[in-house]
């Protein structure tokens, strides 16, 4: 696990008060060792809704004329022809292009300023703190049309219109509250012991954050990021609504308007080979961070 | 890693502190607190709070193209052109219906799940790792998953459908009002359950073994343990999730983007938004429609906060 839940066990208070989210072997469990017949059906359910869709995506993506249109249950004659397609398709590496430069940029803006607002939300005195808060809580709400749409009258008026940077702006938005939050749940878990020494010592609390704090807050820095970066690459509203040629698109849109090779073809197969594609590196992603991702989750609560 | 309570109290530290030192070493830190926290605020105003205003000001003026930009103030014209006909009511009544449909699905489901994960079994580390998956799939991607899931011929449900000779194997699903919703909210519920089942699986992680020692010793049955203590306690945590994947299902735009376009009476409310502004090229319509979205959104939001911010008070203290 994290460095934070290990420093739990120095912290005193915390470590009388349950802590929900740890994964160490000692973890109190609930029921036995073996499941009741019934249960394990429901498990398998619960795999199966889960992997089922994943599989016939997969199973889409290799297959071709006849044997796509009869929806084989496997690929008979297995083709990895649509991935050509794709990977020959200009317009699909340009967005692949513009997807990762928007994500990369809007999440490294988003966590530096955040990370300091989250560490004087989580430590220090501060008026209004609350209701700061819950400002930048109910940001995270807002329907992003009603950012999109005053963004693309703006936009077509300054010249950012269909631009990568008219697009990480807006982005911003739900980006910027989100680490701000998440990360607020972080600093929140580092002892405090570390910091009052360090204010023994004469540190100011902006010395204490730079030299104590951002050090051990490492693992949440990295959870956060993880969280924005997939948040500003699933987003898809902003995108659709401030880009229009292949420039700027970033992946969600490319797909939703890519069409087959030609008029005859069902240009599904082409479709889920994209969609397989851009499913990949976010899958290895989460099983590499799986247990950052869950806490991060919980952590913020807020929908990554 | 628990819900954090946003007001946390500080009390167990200040006294640790030299308390002659305090007052000077407060004002330093409200000082610095603002400096670190001012640009952050700055950035939401400019990013979130200027563009909603100049929305709330295009929506009060007649703008078209055609007239090369010149616009004219009309007052509450858009809206009442937006409020009186039919396309902002049916937008809003399929919002609704696919927001309560897709959350209530996935509460429930969420709560199983987070039930399956809570017991201890050998299967359990590789059960969560598959349950989390769907969460990694871009909305977009979900849409066409499923899409490949119904595609008359080519899909796993109507073929298997079709081959038990049950109904719905030979419709088109997208085609068909009631079956397109049904894909919409199976590619929500696919993709957001794990989020649901998580923070509830975090609600049920506090409940302490001895909460059901006494309940055994009266004879309860496992069931009635569930029903009288495992819900009650849960329910600040399902609440949470509740409201997260409320808010966000009142948002909904990418899922029928893909799958119908707005087609059969799918159109949400930012969709609605979108079409006028983007294909009609109405800036006044669709900045109005976009303010009643959020309008609409922000109010459903404190009537959720009233009716349960005890609650969420309640998750935070007990999750701390």
């Amino acid at each position: 696990m994290s460095i934070l839940t290990a420093q739990r066990t120095t912290a005193a208070p915390a470590a009388q008060r349950r802590s929900p989210k740890r994964s160490s072997p000692k973890r109190r469990l609930r029921g036995e060792a073996k499941l009741h017949p019934i249960v394990w059906v429901f498990v398998f359910a619960v795999m199966g809704f889960s992997l089922i869709p994943f599989y016939w995506l997969v199973n889409t993506s290799l297959k071709k004329g006849v044997s796509l249109s009869k929806g084989e249950l496997y690929p008979s004659q297995p083709t990895l022809e649509n991935y050509l397609v794709v990977f020959q398709n200009p317009e699909f590496l340009l967005a692949l292009r513009n997807s990762v430069i928007i994500a990369v940029v809007t999440t490294t803006v988003a966590l530096v300023f955040a990370s300091f607002a989250a560490y004087a939300l989580a430590r220090l005195k501060m008026r209004r703190k609350a209701m700061i808060l819950t400002l930048i809580l109910s940001v995270t709400t807002f329907p992003a049309i009603a950012i999109a749409a005053p963004m693309f009258s703006i936009w077509r008026e300054i010249g950012l219109y269909d631009t990568l940077l008219g697009l990480i702006i807006p982005k911003l938005t739900f980006a910027l509250p989100l680490a701000i939050y998440t990360l607020t749940s972080f600093f929140k878990e580092i002892p405090r012991e570390l910091e009052e020494s360090a204010y023994m010592d004469g540190a100011t609390p902006f010395t204490a954050f730079r030299k104590v704090i951002l050090p051990l807050a490492v693992p949440g820095l990295a959870t956060t990021a993880i969280l924005v970066f997939i948040s500003v690459w699933n987003e898809f509203l902003l995108a659709v609504t401030l880009t229009t040629s292949p420039e700027a698109r970033p992946v969600p849109v490319a797909i939703a308007f890519f069409s087959g090779t030609s008029e005859f073809d069902q240009p599904l197969g082409t479709i889920s080979a994209a969609s397989v594609i851009i499913t990949v590196p976010l899958v290895i992603l989460v099983l590499v961070c799986q247990k950052r991702i869950v806490s991060g989750m919980t952590a913020g609560a807020v929908k990554g | 890693m628990a819900l954090k309570s946003l007001s946390a109290s500080r009390g167990v530290n200040s006294r640790g502190v030299n308390s002659r030192g305090v007052s000077g070493r407060d004002r330093a830190e409200r000082r610095v607190a603002i400096r670190m926290t001012a640009p952050s605020l700055v950035l939401m105003a400019l990013v979130a709070a200027v563009p909603i205003g100049y929305a709330l000001w295009l929506s009060l003026n007649q703008y078209s193209v055609r007239t090369a930009g010149l616009s004219r103030f009309v007052g509450l014209e858009n809206y009442i052109t937006a409020l009186s006909g039919p396309h902002w009511w049916a937008a809003f009544g399929q919002t609704f219906l696919f927001a309560g449909l897709s959350v209530s699905l996935e509460l429930v489901l969420g709560t199983a799940m987070a039930l399956l994960l809570n017991l201890a079994f050998k299967g359990r580390a590789l059960l969560r790792t598959v349950v989390l998956l769907p969460y990694a799939v871009v909305t977009v991607v979900s849409a066409i998953t499923w899409e490949t899931m119904f595609a008359p011929n080519l899909g796993l449900v109507t073929n298997v459908l079709s081959t038990l000779g049950l109904p719905g194997g030979d419709v088109v699903w997208l085609g068909e009002h009631g079956y397109a919703m049904a894909v919409i909210v199976l590619a929500d519920v696919w993709k957001t359950t794990p989020f649901a089942a998580l923070i509830i699986l975090a609600g049920l992680q506090v409940i302490s073994a001895e909460t059901y020692e006494a309940a055994e010793l009266d004879g309860a049955s496992k069931w009635q343990a569930f029903v009288h203590i495992t819900l009650p306690l849960l329910r600040p945590a399902i609440v949470l999730a509740a409201i997260f994947r409320t808010m966000d299902a009142l948002r909904v735009f990418d899922l029928p983007f893909v799958l119908t376009r707005g087609a059969n009476g799918t159109e949400s409310m930012s969709m609605l938004a979108y079409t006028q502004l983007r294909e009609n090229r109405l800036v006044g319509e669709g900045s109005a429609l976009s303010i009643l979205t959020f309008l609409t959104v922000m109010a459903v939001s404190v009537v959720y906060i009233r009716f349960a911010g005890g609650n969420i008070r309640e998750v935070a203290k007990e999750e701390q």
